[in-house]
This record gives structure tokens, sequence and C-alpha cells, in this order.
């Protein structure tokens, strides 16, 4: 891991005149929990009968009914499943942006159920990460500023929340495209604008509901090319997809039933990298 | 500094949507120029009617024949008993009485060589201007024994002088005041407006028996009205308590019997002049009220408005880990921003409109103190704050996720 160069494949495509690849920039985030890792046996988040009922009317809909869990830190896992098994609930508990109807959630050994509202915005702040399908990024507002925007309200100085934005930009391989608003970035280039705004406070924790979802199959395999390699950095990442091909370059497959864990299974991933490079020599041959 | 990044926020956002906000500020614009309206021209009226008190003497009394009668400065007329030239000397002796001259009052044409003039003239005695604190700029004021031999010598105004003289000196110059001839023999120091708005250097005047006698051919031993001043303003009180009981004795009143004379201060008549323009601003002051009102509503209007549009970002930022208070913090100062650029729109339309409306009323002093921006900048952020509350707790308790789904 340390030998293999930190710059992104994005980089190295987008910038190859104007970064060398391996150069020591010192934009390498530190990653705290890669150390947390070692010392803290305890999983990064723990579900136990975890339901979730959402009520229309007198009707009552029941999304997830009696989730266990458990994640450690480091891991790289794919949520799949059919449409409405639950699975956008099960990322929405997790990512506390939503309680559940009953069942306890422990994140970093924390009943996160207890929680205020502005605690889960807290929690939200500093330990989670998002990236959904449709980007969300804010519009008419540059790149950069979209990755400052959670540093804005943990309340960080303008200076450093710059650098900061900066260097997670930079990380993603976008640094070149600071001033673009996301109207003026490809689908791709948006999502790693969202990835970017997702690590620049460092979380523990990425979500991703189906980021690829919008993506071309390059451009997918492209941003799971990162997501491999942060998560190789130490980040855990818990994706949601209906594309096989997407999970398999995830190390770990839930498959979510009726709003039923139905398979959870550890198997080798796929590298995202080597298929991108395969794709290039298809290319060349062609 | 949250507060600064919600203050770029919401110009960014206000300027994106620059009509939109120019007209939901516009009533704003419109209140707070009123309300700068009302309480210019409402202070003005107060210095002006004060430098008018300051300009008349305010330790003044009128005494007029008539028992009082509600309101009416003349009092009643006819009824009772007239008032003499002797009462005048009579109060003269009470203690808290400085001066105290006979008033007569007409209006008369005033003709020279080549011109006339219609203006209102008075006849009185030599304490006349001392009473009033009146200085003579050139010539002199008629003596005691002018008015005794009722002498055909007066005295003009500036406006008199100007519009029968010209520029030219009209001390030693002869006028004729209906058929009587009479010189001129003094030049009135200007002193501009009265507090009922008449212009006071538009008269003449002249010796109490000479108006009674050779103009308007009346009995010598009456006056019409008589004017006293107190030793000072504090004894004023007291010296209408002694005019009252001097008259009630030489008038043989018994105790069960009314005054038949009234006794009025100057003080009073300039309340009630004040009343009046009181409730003319007062009219202004609703106008300000209800755009104020309409103002502020148009913004919360606006502001759900926008709230609803942006749905989507509150849900991003509140999914990024925003607080609700951040999220509040973000609206209530948009809508504020947009109250206070209405606001300070109408401080200069409201100083504008009041140095009009000052010009147009009499060239009363329009004074902008730093005080009336202050309140008009305090009532547009209250404003602000008021209407712009509610959108902004309503944007502040969105659920994230539905937010996040809103298309
Ligand atoms: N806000 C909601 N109100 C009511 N029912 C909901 C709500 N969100 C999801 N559901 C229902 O819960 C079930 C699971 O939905 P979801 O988690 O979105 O599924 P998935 O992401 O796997 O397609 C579906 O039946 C859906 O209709
Ligand atoms: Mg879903």
């Amino acid at each position: 891991m340390t030998s293999r160069p930190w710059v992104a494949w994005g980089v190295c495509r987008l910038n190859f005149f104007v970064v060398e690849p391996g150069a020591s920039h010192k934009v390498t985030l530190p990653l705290p929990h890669m150390t947390d890792a070692v010392e803290n046996s305890q999983p990064l988040l723990r579900l136990s009968k975890i339901t979730k009922v959402y009520t229309r009317g007198d009707l009552a809909v029941p999304a997830l009914r009696g989730i266990d869990l458990f994640i450690e830190q480091g891991e790289f896992v794919a949520v799949m499943g059919p449409s409405g098994s639950g699975k956008s609930t099960l990322m929405n508990l997790i990512g506390c942006l939503d309680r559940p109807t009953s069942g306890a959630y422990f994140l970093e050994g924390q009943d996160v159920a207890q929680l205020s509202r502005d605690e889960l915005a807290g929690v939200r702040l500093r330990t989670l990460g998002f990236v959904f399908q449709g980007f969300n990024l804010l519009s008419r507002t540059t790149a950069l500023e979209n990755v400052e925007l959670p540093l804005l309200y943990a309340g960080m100085k303008s200076v450093e929340r710059a650098e900061r934005a900066k260097e997670a930009l930079r990380r993603v391989g976008l640094d070149a495209r600071a001033g673009h608003t996301p109207n003026q970035l490809s689908g791709g280039q948006q999502q790693r604008v969202a990835i970017a705004r997702a690590l620049v406070t460092r979380p523990k924790l990425l979500l991703a509901d189906e980021p690829t979802g919008n993506l071309d199959s390059r451009t997918s395999i492209e941003v799971m090319a990162l997501l491999q390699e942060l998560n190789a950095e130490g980040l855990t990442v818990l994706l949601v997809t209906h594309e096989p091909d997407i999970a398999s370059y995830a190390g770990r497959l839930l498959l979510v039933k009726d709003g039923r864990l139905r398979t959870d299974e550890k198997r080798a991933a796929m590298s995202a990298k080597q298929a991108l490079s395969e794709w290039r020599d298809e290319e060349t041959l062609q | 500094m949250m507060v600064m990044m919600a203050l770029r926020l919401a110009l960014r956002s206000l300027l994106r949507n620059r009509m939109r906000s120019a007209l939901t500020a516009l009533g704003v614009i419109i209140g707070v120029a009123a309300l700068l309206v009302t309480v210019v021209l409402g202070e003005g009226t107060r210095k002006m009617v004060a430098a008018q008190i300051a300009s008349m003497g305010s330790a003044i009394l009128m005494i007029v024949p008539g028992a009082s009668a509600q309101g009416g400065f003349m009092g009643g007329t006819g009824s009772g008993r007239p008032l003499q030239r002797d009462d005048v000397e009579a109060i003269l002796q009470a203690r808290s009485v400085r001066y105290a001259v006979p008033v007569d009052r007409t209006v008369a044409q005033v003709v020279s060589s080549n011109l006339n003039w219609q203006t209102p003239i008075i006849g009185t005695t030599t304490d006349y201007l001392a009473l009033r604190d009146w200085p003579v700029a050139r010539g002199r004021f008629f003596n005691a024994a002018e008015n005794d031999t009722a002498a055909k010598v007066c005295v003009l105004g500036r406006t008199v002088a100007q519009n029968i003289f010209g520029e030219s000196d009209p001390v030693g110059q002869q006028l004729r005041v209906k058929q009587m001839p009479c010189e001129v023999i003094g030049l009135l120091a200007a002193k501009g407006q009265s507090a009922m708005g008449s212009d006071q250097d538009d008269v003449l005047i002249m010796p109490s028996l000479t108006l009674r006698t050779r103009v308007l051919n009346q009995n010598r031993q009456y006056v019409s009205t008589i004017m006293v001043s107190a030793t000072s303003e504090d004894d004023l009180a007291a010296a209408e308590s002694e005019v009252v009981s001097i008259l009630r004795q030489r008038h043989k009143l018994t105790d069960d019997q009314e005054n038949d004379f009234t006794v009025r201060n100057l003080a009073e008549l300039v309340q009630t002049q004040q009343k009046i323009v009181e409730t003319q601003t007062g009219m202004l002051r609703n106008v300000a009220a209800v755009s104020l009102l309409v103002g502020g509503i148009g913004i919360m209007n606006i502001m759900l408005v926008s709230v609803t549009e942006r749905t989507r970002e509150i849900g991003i930022r509140l999914a990024i880990g925003a607080r609700e208070k951040d999220i509040l913090l973000q609206f209530l100062v948009e809508a504020v921003v947009l109250s206070v650029m209405g606001g300070l729109l109408g401080i200069g339309l409201g100083m504008l409109a009041a140095t009009l409306f000052a010009k147009l009323g009499g060239g009363m002093p329009v004074d902008f103190s730093a005080f009336w921006m202050v309140l008009g900048f305090g009532v547009s952020v209250a404003i602000g704050v008021l209407f712009g509350f509610y959108p902004a707790r309503k944007a502040a308790r969105l659920d994230p996720i539905d937010a996040l789904r809103y298309e």
C-alpha cells in the first residue's frame, strides 16, 4: 500500500502535464482511522433488530423487518436487492438521516438512536460522508465551495477551509476544476466533487446510495477505483447498487429482500483499477 | 462568523432574483419612507413651534372679553363687559406682570404715492415691542406722548415696507391708512412666521388711540384685547390668577358669577396648532404601518416560496451536517437582508420626500438626525426578523430525507 502512488488514476489522466504522478505534494489526507482500526477492536457500527415502519395515513408500510449487522472499520460493503426492498431506508438509518422504529444502532460504540436532531447532524458532520445517485451538489456554486460546505458547518476558518477543500479536490483529481460550477462538469466529475465533499471532513464511514446509477459504465468504474483507493487508505465504504459488476468491487456483499438481510458474504474484491487498464488496452487494440 | 457566511449566502441568493427581491422590498421601502417622513415632519413641526414660542415669548397671556368658549381662541364676543383702557393700567400693577398693553386689530388698505397694500394693522402702546421682544431695525417706535395725543405715526413690518416702498428706506415717508395720512417713523426687524403660519412681518403698528379714534372711529375708552407678559415663564400661572382676580374685582363679579372675560396663554394656542399637524401626520403614520405590514407579509410570502424552491438545497445542507439553527440563520438573515435593503432605500426616499414636503409646507426645518436613520434601519431589521422567522423555521425543520427527495 505504501509503495503505490497516492495519486488516483483520475489525477494522472486529467493533470498529466500539471502534476507528476508520485511527486511529493504533501497532500495525503491523514486518515486517523487507520490507526484506530488497530487499537480499537469494537466494530465501526452495529445494528441490532432494527425495524422501520413508515405510516401512510392509516397504512403501515414495514420497510425494514429486523436487521442485525456488524461492519468493521476498513470494510468495503455492497448492498444489493430488488427495488423497494429497503436498501435506501437502511442507508438513511445508518446515515443518521432517520431514526429506526425499533432496535439499537451503535456507531463507534454510541447509541445514535437516542440522539437529538442536532446531535445526529453533528454525527453526520464528523463521522459520516454521503454520496448520492443524483450527486446533490449545490447548483451555481463552484466545486470548491461545494467541497467547503461541510467545513463551514464545522465552523472552520476560511483560510483553513479553502486549504482543506483544495486538498480534497486534489485527492479526487479535480483541483484544476475548483472554480467550475456543477453544470460545467461531467457526471463523473460531479460525482468526484461529491466524493471530495464527503471526504473533506475526514469521516469514518462513506455512505453511497447508487453512486454510479447516473453514470456510464466506464465512468462508473473510475468512481469505483477512487472508492477502492480511499478504502485501501482505511475509509470504510458502504454502497448500494443494483449492478452486480459494481458490487463485485466490494469485499462484502449484503443482499436485502423484503426488509430482511438474506445474504451476508465476504469474498475477494475485483480491482477497479485493473478493470480500467484492461478497458484501456481494449481501446488501444480497436 | 456564521452570520458573515449567512450574509454572503443571502446576498448571493437575493441577487440571483433581482427583480423579485426589488418588488418584495417595495412594501418596506414605502413603509420606511412614510415612517421617516412622519417622524421627520413631526419633529420639524415640533421644533418650528418651539421656535415660534420662543419668538413670541412663551410667558404671554391674551385677555379677551366674554366668557371662555370652548376651543375658540377669541372667546365669546359681545357677552359681558368690554375690556377697558383702565383695565390695562390695573393689570400692570400686579406683581407677576411685567408688561400689559392694549391690542386692537384691523385690516386696512395702506396707500403710498404709487402703491397700495392690504395689511393687518395693530393699535397698541409703547411697551408692545418690549413685550414681544421685537427690535426696531431702523428709525424708532412711537412713545407714550404720541399715543396719548393719537399722533399720526406708524411703524412698518418688513413685508409691508417691501411691498410699499421696495428697497428704499421707508422711515420718514408718508402713507395713508384708509383716509388718514400717517408718517412712517420706524421699520421693524424681520420676525418670520407665526405659530398659525401667518407672516408676522406683514403688519403695520400705530398708537392704540390713533387706530381707535382716527381709523376705526370707536370709543377710546375700550380695547378689544389685552396682551400681558409675566415677569418670567415660571410666574405665568401667578400672573394669570392675579389678572383674573383684578379683572373680576374691576368688573364687580360676585363669587357665583363666571368670568366675563377669557385669559389664554400662547403655549396653549401653539399646542392646539401642533395637534392639527399631528392629525395630518397621523394619516401618514397609518400609511407607514400598513405598508410595513404589507411589506412584511410580502417578505414572508417570498421567503416561503424560496424555501420551497430550495428544498433540495436545504436537504443537502442538512445531510452534510447543518444543524437546525444553521438553516434557520441562513433564511432569517436572507429575510433581514431583503428587508434592510428595502429599509435603506426607504430611508433615502423618505429623506427626499420629507425635504419636498417641508418645502411645500412653508420651509419648516427638516433635521435628519442619525436617530431617524437608526430608527428606519431598526424597523426594517425588525420586519425582517418578524416575518422571516416563520419561513426560516419551516426550512430548518424540514426532514432531511424528504427534502433530499424533493423534486
Ligand atoms: N418516506 C416513505 N414513506 C412511506 N413509505 C416509504 C418511504 N420511503 C420508503 N418507503 C417504502 O419503504 C419500502 C422500502 O423503500 P426503499 O428503502 O426506498 O427501497 P429501495 O431503496 O431498496 O428501493 C418501499 O416499499 C417504499 O415504498
Ligand atoms: Mg433506493
